[in-house]
């Protein structure tokens, strides 16, 4: 099948959709399918042959903060062309109703479309203000897929209509197989934090207030820290005895976060809320690593209430150090999480979430239809023919 | 004075002409996209319904499971013909009969053992889901349909011209529980 993928956000920058762009389009020519993606790209250096450079996005405010997005005559061309030149025998594209390349793409095309829901955020006003452009696009998309329950209820919620649940995947072999961080100590214990240390939702200043219970119960107890933010201030503010266990690796690359996800015993992820998906958590039960989390609905349901990774109750430092210690202590408890984790992710594999994706562009292909531009307007387009 | 009340009005008819001629676009593409919804329902129901006669026939369950499975295929092929209430309810027979089948995970790893039940499986498996699926977007072509037909400019001008009022498709597409947790997300 010849698929052809539009990615609405910059393809220079780390993000989660583009991401699971990468990843699927990897996946699905796993199976021997052709894919182009079309995406927006800044320096234009060291693309793949795959993508298909969709312009420099241009920064505007949007829905209170600043995007990076394509939008104009000439962006509406470069998709036209995209399209006219693909030949396309479906076309997936995601995050429609953000406005950039996905927009454009859902207006400018027609024939089977597919499109991907990653976000879930309360009731925004371009939705509402939107929602006769948003319907019409809807109207011509044949499938809608939704990577999480939340952002399901988020589609549901503001458009009305339904979508198919495809989680995210995860390219497992990319965080099981690997060095391990010299940094670590392994005979020393470990845990793992990672996220923006001065963002509240990833909850580091939970892990910080539990730490010396932590210490307390593990004295050679290891902290990594991985992720940006004011580290230096932060570090000038802790207490030089809990400083001397953390290590602060700041902002790394998907290769370093992976080993230091192997290399650990523990991850903990703190978050008090705004997750969607928790894709970290599954990053490590792919390193095989036992994660002990907080209890907010979508880490529940990743690690099925309990089963595939430890739980404690939200924002709670006590509650985290308990399970923590628990964890850390019991070699057969933390064996236990890591091979459940282990089962768990292998249902999160790419090359399995793939599978499923194909059935999606499987329904919405059987006419048989190519993907064309929808170059006659609306109304010159009726008189076309209704029955066609 | 005149010519402004003529402008408004040409105006205004021009205003209607292009919403209706917008409505009408948009009922004629959700009309292209429940047929094809159906058509891929159609096939994926089919394809359920020969895998499970297939597993029926294959030895590897006992005489009472596969009676059971075979005549609950055999239904659900024929029905293709009959109405649409009819075959949903022969299509829902055929789901509550392969979760008879495939009720214990157990079972399930029991057929997979053997090299031709798993290929079997798993093209049950790959049918339900895409079941699911097609039934899913149709479904929700339907509902969008019928309110787009319910408003006042579709009903009073005829825009959906003499194409049946689409009907939703009901059935039971629960996968057999011992099929794992996979398939029911």
């Amino acid at each position: 099948m010849k698929v052809g993928i539009v990615c609405p956000y910059s393809w220079d920058a780390p993000g989660g959709v583009r991401s699971h762009v990468a990843d699927l389009a990897l996946a699905l020519m796993g199976h021997g399918h052709e894919v182009s993606v079309l995406a927006p790209v800044d320096d234009g250096i060291d693309l793949p042959e795959w993508v298909v450079n969709g312009g420099r996005p241009v920064a505007v405010p949007y829905n209170g903060s600043v995007a990076r997005v394509n939008f104009g005559f000439g962006a509406t061309m470069a998709v036209r062309r995209w399209i006219q030149e693909g030949d396309f025998d479906v076309l997936h594209v995601h995050e429609p109703v953000a406005p950039g390349l996905s927009m454009l793409a859902c207006w400018v095309a027609r024939g089977p479309m597919v499109a991907t829901w990653h976000s879930s955020h309360a009731r925004s006003r371009i939705l509402s203000a939107g929602y006769y452009i948003a319907q019409t696009a809807m109207e011509k998309l044949s499938g809608r897929i939704a990577v999480s329950e939340q952002a399901r209820r988020t589609l549901v919620g503001h458009l009305g209509g339904d979508a198919v649940l495809i989680p995210n995947g995860v390219q497992v072999a990319h965080y099981s197989t690997g060095a391990r961080l010299d940094l670590v100590d392994p005979t020393r214990p470990s845990i793992m934090f990672l996220g923006r240390v001065d963002e509240p939702r990833k909850g580091f200043a939970v892990l910080l207030s539990a730490l010396p219970t932590l210490l307390e119960a593990v004295p050679n107890l290891q902290v990594l820290v991985v992720g940006p933010g004011d580290i230096d201030g932060l570090r000038s503010e802790l207490d030089p005895r809990m400083a001397a266990h953390i290590e602060f690796l700041g902002r790394v690359s998907d290769e370093v976060k992976a080993a230091a996800l192997r290399s650990v015993d523990v991850y903990v992820a703190p978050h008090t809320g705004g997750e969607s998906f928790g894709i970290v958590l599954i990053e490590a039960m792919a390193a095989r690593t036992a994660v002990v989390a907080s209890d907010i609905p979508a880490f529940r349901q990743v690690l099925e209430e309990g089963v595939s990774g430890a739980l404690f109750e939200s924002e709670n430092p006590q509650a985290l150090a308990a399970q923590v210690i628990r964890v850390l202590v019991d070699p057969a408890a933390r064996a236990e999480l890591e091979a459940q984790g282990w089962r768990r992710v292998q249902e999160y594999d790419w090359n399995v979430v793939v599978d499923d994706v194909i059935a999606v562009y499987e329904s919405v292909t059987v006419g048989g239809e190519k993907v064309t531009t929808d170059l006659r307007g609306q109304i010159v387009g009726r008189l076309g023919g209704r029955s066609t | 004075m005149n010519v402004v009340i003529l402008g408004a009005i040409g105006l205004f008819l021009l205003l209607l002409a292009w919403y209706l001629s917008n409505t009408a676009g948009r009922l004629d593409r959700l009309h292209r996209k429940i047929d094809i919804s159906r058509l891929a329902l159609d096939a994926q129901l089919l394809r359920r319904s020969s895998v499970a006669i297939e597993l029926s026939s294959s030895g590897i369950f006992d005489p009472a499971t596969s009676m059971l499975l075979a005549d609950a295929a055999h239904h659900a092929r024929t029905a293709s013909d009959a109405d649409d209430a009819a075959r949903s309810r022969a299509e829902s027979d055929l789901t509550a009969a392969l979760d008879a089948a495939l009720q214990y995970p157990q079972d399930v790893a029991e057929v997979r053992r053997d090299p031709a039940g798993a290929e079997l499986l798993d093209e049950l498996e790959a049918s339900i889901r895409r079941v699911e699926i097609s039934r899913r977007f149709l479904n929700d072509a339907v509902r969008a349909c019928r309110q787009l037909r319910g408003q006042r400019a579709a009903r009073w001008f005829w825009l959906a011209g003499r194409t049946a009022l689409p009907q939703s498709w009901e059935m039971d597409d629960t996968p057999p529980l011992g099929l794992g947790p996979r398939s029911s997300q």
